[in-house]
């Protein structure tokens, strides 16, 4: 039953994200192209005219915060709490609130339209939207309260779908943000009144803030009068890679569904799609251990040089509403809320049934974001380029001719496998390709019918770079043209993590193949995000797709290679080896450490020096094991796997 | 009494010259549609609705507007008509037990075989029901009909039946909602349906402990005729007391519109008697209360047929009320009403009070296809002075009786809290409509059937909390379910509270659709019901407030009352009953 629903799921998603080529360019309109056209101030006073769920009247922040405040659930948790008066707690609780809440504004709304406006138009060439998913959201908002789930790549797309709903007379979302944007001067207030609430990073057992927050969302929920937006992500990706999304959130939103308060909960999952991010070389440093700085609004002024350049076009595309009622059918039995009263029911934890739920519905919308992203023909370069020797790349450079025949055989295999690839039909492919480079030359360029990697120069060297140094200048590029792989990383997770197993069981047996893609998986899972409970549906899907593209032969009991699908199955595999090699460097490292007790913040930077050493001294071929992203899911993996454990101190 | 019970009574006295039922009560009743064969709505020649006979206050009376609310929330059209086809004879020849046939003539309790009496004794009111009778569509039904005509007979008829197992059905008043009184299919043995209706005396009425001791048989409306004629009456009213039986309302837990009076048939009976195959169960004495270990009663009080037949039962009675006086309330919208009549439910103590019913008034709600609820002026001054919505528009009727003085009392208790919720008083007339509606209300279901629209209600009790959801919820499943399976037309999908309790509520809820164009309505018609009552009960309402299990809601039952309960009850029924004598197969 639930493979049936996932497959139907998946059809109804396919045909809704208009994927596969062709139609793509028709589906997707440029709303950046009347705003080139039209005022600008214009556009930002625009009569506004949205149809919110069931006609719910707006809803003041005012009147949003008492009806919290005085909520049953709070007033019971507020008495609950014991060792300070309970005017004492309430009064912390008015705070807790306060410094969460939205204060939405259309007021602001429209500043921040004319203010995005201009942004958008010096930063992209086009803001792409498939305005059939707007037309959908627009319905589905009157019949049931949405929750928005968009991924999130750059900052630049935090207010990106209150711009697109405000254009489009769509109701504008209250947005869930961490709370260090809060802390921005004007900028954290400007974003309260565009409708973003503030949530602190680390809550852990505060159990009132639990109870404020969790009030606050469902009250919103509840009410309907606004869609609610946030990460199922937790975060930002540093690594464009989809993340092993978190729960805590989830669970609030799904509540009120959960326990009948509601009818039904729509989720719209909305998959932004980047051909240059922003923030690209930063999150380069940052994963290579150099501080993120703090968000400042003096941070944001000095990115002002950012702005100068081209960041090619953006895709925004809203996923087919999906009702929790019929994602939950035979998952949740809703009558297990029944014999506690609706105010009460804090001490109780989500039941395993429950959370069970909450983790497949939650990863389910990763995989429909991934689904419904859309990859840049830069993306499949980018996977080509990585799986060069990085040293010959940056010093001797690759023949752009091969790189160009590769990338327009990958594209092939990429279609195979059912990707939403944004590659423009009327383009010679060629031209396609050069512009391609020509946008991301920060990190490679092309010279004499060569392509390079791109080391950034560092101004006014005192002294000659010492050999570690040049192995960060190389890993720098090198994690940035990793995360143009990792977009679309997820449509060859799967045939990828069957190539590797073919390889490794040396096997035709589907048993053995099913054991060891479960156990490539298992270690894998923070790096590949797959739903659970459905690992055999994507062994199979794995077969199929590796069949289709010509690389094996299936049978009942047998998957056998083919001749013609060497090509295909030795990409794949090259795919997924730096993360085997990355992750041995991590487990290497800790057999070999004498002292069984380490701290997190020490290993990450002394996995790093081991990783450099072993590339220097030529063993080690993959600069991603630098990368403290992929040594925290390597460790992370671990534990899940119970081979560490994590002591608090 | 009320005023309509009265006008009831009385006409019937004078128009039939046998004032209780008959043995064949198709000669007054109609077989396959509700209550008396001559009062049914129709559409007269010039498109006007009309309702017809003698019996009722409405009889004989136009109805204004009930054509245009027809074909407005149905989209039915009076062209298109979907009349019964009148076909009785399909009945199959019944299967006698010639030994038992041979010994019951011997004991002089008359029966019958004829196909008519039968049929008659086959079904009850469920939608499904109804509509394989109007098709002419006729299942498996009882064999034979007894009439016995004491408890004594009684004992004889279930002698018999288990010296030559033979399987009984007890039928009183025949107006099942749960398909109580449908015959298994899986039955081989002989059925025999027994008819209480000729058990239907008052044996006695106790005026020092204010009890009447009754036979089983007696019809809601002749108890509350006889005692008023005495002086007193029972105030268990519920809504089908024109036909359903004492002994009905014992073996279902039934529920009466007076009951924040009154209380519940449970809280009226001070003794029951009972027959069953292991012979007759009864208390000793008349006690209003035992401490005893669990009350045997409750045996018996929901036993739905399965372990015997309630003979004769001592009920409570009460003087008649000196005062009776109706109100009503309309309120801004339905969280106001509910919100109100849960205040009143914590602050009025109830004995002398009643609310009975809250709903979404003028556009979904039955009543107003009558009258036009607000007439001009007052339409005016409700909807733009005080700013209401129409379309949100919820009314609230009141009837108060009692001690003139004490009713006054509490109808300004109840005024002044329904003021506090923005309620707005709404005059007398419209409450006592509203309660006179209730008796023609299941009339109205055949009309709809003549013209392509079927319908029904359920009920559910839910806690006060939940109230507001429940009623949400139900009512958008209703409505997303009839989508999925097709149906064209928007449904009519709306819910009343109809009883208060200290703890919760008694909603039902109002379903009703077009079903031309679909080919299988009655399975689309029970796919929408079932998908309801999954959503009552996850939104933590009961499986039944009033109406019974029967077969209809017997696959929710284990949940309901857990494994350990069914078979708590599942032990009763081997010791009382272990050859299944009483055979409807009702609860589990």
């Amino acid at each position: 039953n639930t493979i049936h629903i996932f497959h139907h799921l998946m059809d109804q998603t396919t045909k809704a994200s208009g994927r596969a080529g062709p139609e793509h360019d028709e589906e997707f309109v440029d709303i950046l192209e009347e705003r080139r056209r039209s005022s600008d101030l214009g556009h930002a006073l625009r009569t506004f005219n949205p149809h919110p769920y069931r006609g719910a009247p707006p809803c003041s922040t005012a009147d949003l915060n008492k009806a919290v405040l005085e909520s049953q659930y709070l007033r019971y948790v507020i008495a609950m709490e014991t060792g300070s008066s309970e005017e004492d707690v309430r009064e912390e609780a008015r705070g807790i609130l306060e410094e969460m809440s939205q204060n939405l504004q259309l007021r602001f709304i429209r500043l921040m339209g004319y203010t995005l406006t201009k942004v958008f138009k010096r930063l992209f060439t086009g803001i792409f939207v498939n305005m059939e998913g707007l037309a959908t959201l627009q319905q589905a908002i009157q019949e049931a309260p949405v929750i928005l789930m968009p991924n999130h790549r750059s900052y630049v797309d935090f207010l990106v779908i209150s711009y697109i709903l405000f254009t489009y007379d769509i109701p504008v979302p209250v947005i869930a943000a961490g709370i260090p944007l809060a802390g921005m001067k004007m900028v954290g207030e400007i974003l309260r009144r565009s409708g973003a609430f503030f949530i602190r990073r680390a809550i852990g057992s505060d159990k009132l803030y639990w109870a404020v927050l969790s009030e606050y969302v469902k009250t919103i929920v509840r009410k309907g009068y606004a869609p609610m937006e946030f990460y199922v992500e937790g975060l930002r990706s540093r690594t464009l890679k989809s993340v092993t999304p978190k729960l805590g959130m989830m669970h609030m939103v799904l509540e009120p569904y959960f326990k009948s308060e509601v009818f039904d909960i729509t989720l719209v999952p909305v998959s932004i799609s980047y051909d240059r991010v922003l923030e690209e070389s930063l999150l380069a440093h940052e994963l290579l251990g150099v501080p993120k700085p703090k968000e400042s609004t003096a941070g944001l002024l000095k990115a002002g040089k950012v702005l100068q350049e081209d960041y090619g076009t953006m895709h925004v595309n809203f996923g087919r509403p999906l009702s929790v009622r019929q994602l939950c059918q035979g998952k949740i039995n809703r009558c297990q809320y029944n014999s506690a009263p609706r105010s009460k029911n804090l001490p109780q934890k989500p039941t395993e049934e429950a959370q069970a739920c909450v983790s497949w519905l939650a990863h389910l919308m990763v995989r429909i974001q991934d689904e419904g992203s859309v990859i840049s023909p830069w993306s499949l370069m980018a996977c080509l380029l990585l799986q060069a020797p990085m040293a010959v790349l940056a010093e001797e450079g690759l023949p752009w001719e091969r790189l160009a025949e590769r990338t327009l055989w990958l594209r092939r295999l990429a279609l195979d496998c059912g990707a939403g690839l944004n590659w423009p039909g009327q383009t010679p492919d060629s031209d396609v390709m050069s512009s391609a480079v020509a946008l991301h030359r920060s990190v490679v360029y092309r010279r004499a019918g060569r392509v390079y990697l791109l080391q950034q120069e560092e101004p006014a060297r005192k002294r000659p770079i010492s050999p570690e140094e040049a192995v960060m200048r190389i890993a720098t590029a090198v994690l940035m043209l990793a995360s143009y792989r990792n977009q679309s990383l997820h449509v060859f997770a799967r045939p990828a993590l069957l190539a590797t197993a073919l390889h490794i069981t040396k096997s035709t047996q589907r048993d053995e193949l099913f054991a060891c893609f479960c156990f490539l998986q298992d270690v894998f899972s923070y790096e590949f995000i797959l739903v659970p409970g459905e690992l055999s549906q994507d062994f199979e899907e794995a077969c199929v797709l590796l069949e289709k593209c010509g690389a094996v032969h299936i049978s009942q009991q047998e998957v056998t290679l083919s001749d013609m699908g060497l090509e295909a199955l030795s990409f794949l595999r090259a795919l997924i080896q730096p993360f085997i090699d990355s992750y041995q460097v991590m487990f290497r490292y800790l057999s070999e450490e004498g002292d069984p007790v380490l701290t997190e913040k020490q290993l990450v930077p002394a996995v790093r020096n081991r990783a450099t050493k072993l590339i220097l001294s030529g063993e080690l071929r993959t600069y991603e094991a630098l990368s403290s992203d992929t040594l925290k899911n390597a460790l992370s993996a671990l534990q899940r796997l119970e081979a560490v454990t994590k002591l608090r101190t | 009494m009320s005023c309509l019970n009265f006008n009831v009574s009385h006409v019937l006295s004078q128009l039939n010259l046998c004032q209780y039922l008959p043995f064949h009560r198709q000669e007054i009743m109609k077989w396959n549609g509700w209550g008396y064969s001559d009062s049914r709505f129709l559409f007269n020649k010039k498109g006007q609705a009309e309702f017809t006979g003698k019996r009722y206050k409405l009889s004989g009376m136009i109805i204004p507007g009930l054509k245009e609310w027809f074909e407005g929330t149905f989209g039915a059209n009076l062209q298109h008509k979907s009349p019964p086809i009148l076909n009785s004879s399909a009945v199959r020849p019944p299967t006698l037990n010639e030994a038992f046939v041979e010994e019951l003539k011997s004991t002089g309790v008359p029966f019958s075989h004829d196909a008519e009496d039968r049929v008659f004794r086959a079904y009850g009111h469920c939608v499904h029901e109804i509509f394989a009778l109007r098709e002419g569509r006729i299942g498996r039904v009882p064999d034979l009909v007894v009439w016995p005509n004491c408890h004594n007979d009684v004992v004889k008829i279930v002698e018999l039946a288990c010296k030559h197992n033979v399987c009984l059905i007890p039928y009183g008043g025949g107006t099942s909602v749960s398909s109580a009184l449908e015959c298994p299919s899986e039955e081989t043995r002989s059925i025999v349906s027994l008819d209480t209706s000729q058990m239907n005396r008052i044996l006695w009425i106790d005026e020092k402990n204010l009890t009447a001791h009754v036979e089983a048989g007696i019809v809601g409306q002749d108890l509350e005729r006889l005692l008023n004629e005495s002086g007193y009456c029972t105030g268990h009213e519920p809504d089908s007391m024109e036909f359903s039986s004492l002994g009905g309302w014992v073996a279902t837990r039934a529920s009466g519109m007076k009951k924040n009076i009154y209380g519940n048939i449970e809280d009226l009976v001070v003794h029951i008697k009972m027959v069953t195959p292991r012979g007759v169960i009864e208390k000793s004495c008349q006690g209003p209360r035992m401490s005893t270990g669990p009350d045997v009663h409750h045996f018996i009080l929901g036993s739905e047929g399965t372990l015997g037949v309630v003979t004769e039962v001592t009920m409570k009675i009460r003087p008649m009320p000196e005062y009776q006086k109706y109100g009503s309330v309309v309120f801004p919208n339905f969280e106001q009403g509910v919100a109100c009549l849960r205040e009143v439910a914590k602050q009025v103590t109830p004995d002398f009070y009643l609310i009975f019913s809250s709903g979404h008034a003028l556009k979904p709600q039955v009543s107003s296809i009558f009258t036009s609820f607000l007439d001009g002026l007052k339409k005016i001054y409700i909807t733009k002075f005080k700013g209401f919505d129409p379309n949100r528009l919820c009314v609230a009727t009141l009837l108060f009786e009692g001690n003139r003085e004490k009713v006054l009392q509490h109808e300004k208790q109840v005024y002044d809290i329904a003021a506090k919720f923005g309620g707005l008083a709404a005059g007398e007339d419209n409450g006592q409509r509203g309660y006179m509606l209730t008796f023609v209300i299941a009339y109205l279901r055949d009309l709809g059937m003549d013209y392509y629209v079927m319908g029904e209600s359920f009920e559910t009790s839910v806690p006060w909390d939940r109230v507001l959801d429940i009623c949400q919820n139900v009512k958008a499943r209703i409505v997303h379910e009839c989508k999925e399976r097709g149906v064209q037309f928007t449904p009519l999908s709306t819910c009343r509270v109809t009883q208060t309790y200290d703890a919760g509520a008694c909603v039902y809820f109002y379903f009703g659709f077009n079903y031309r164009g679909l080919s299988d309505p009655v399975h689309v018609y029970e796919q929408v019901e079932h998908a309801a009552r999954e959503e009552i009960l996850a939104n933590g309402g009961s499986l039944s407030h009033h109406h019974g299990v029967g077969k209809l809601r017997k696959e929710w039952m284990s949940e309901t009352v857990s494994n350990v309960g069914i078979g708590m009850l599942k032990s009763v029924k081997d010791y009382v009953d272990p050859n299944n004598i009483f055979g409807n197969r009702n609860l589990f």
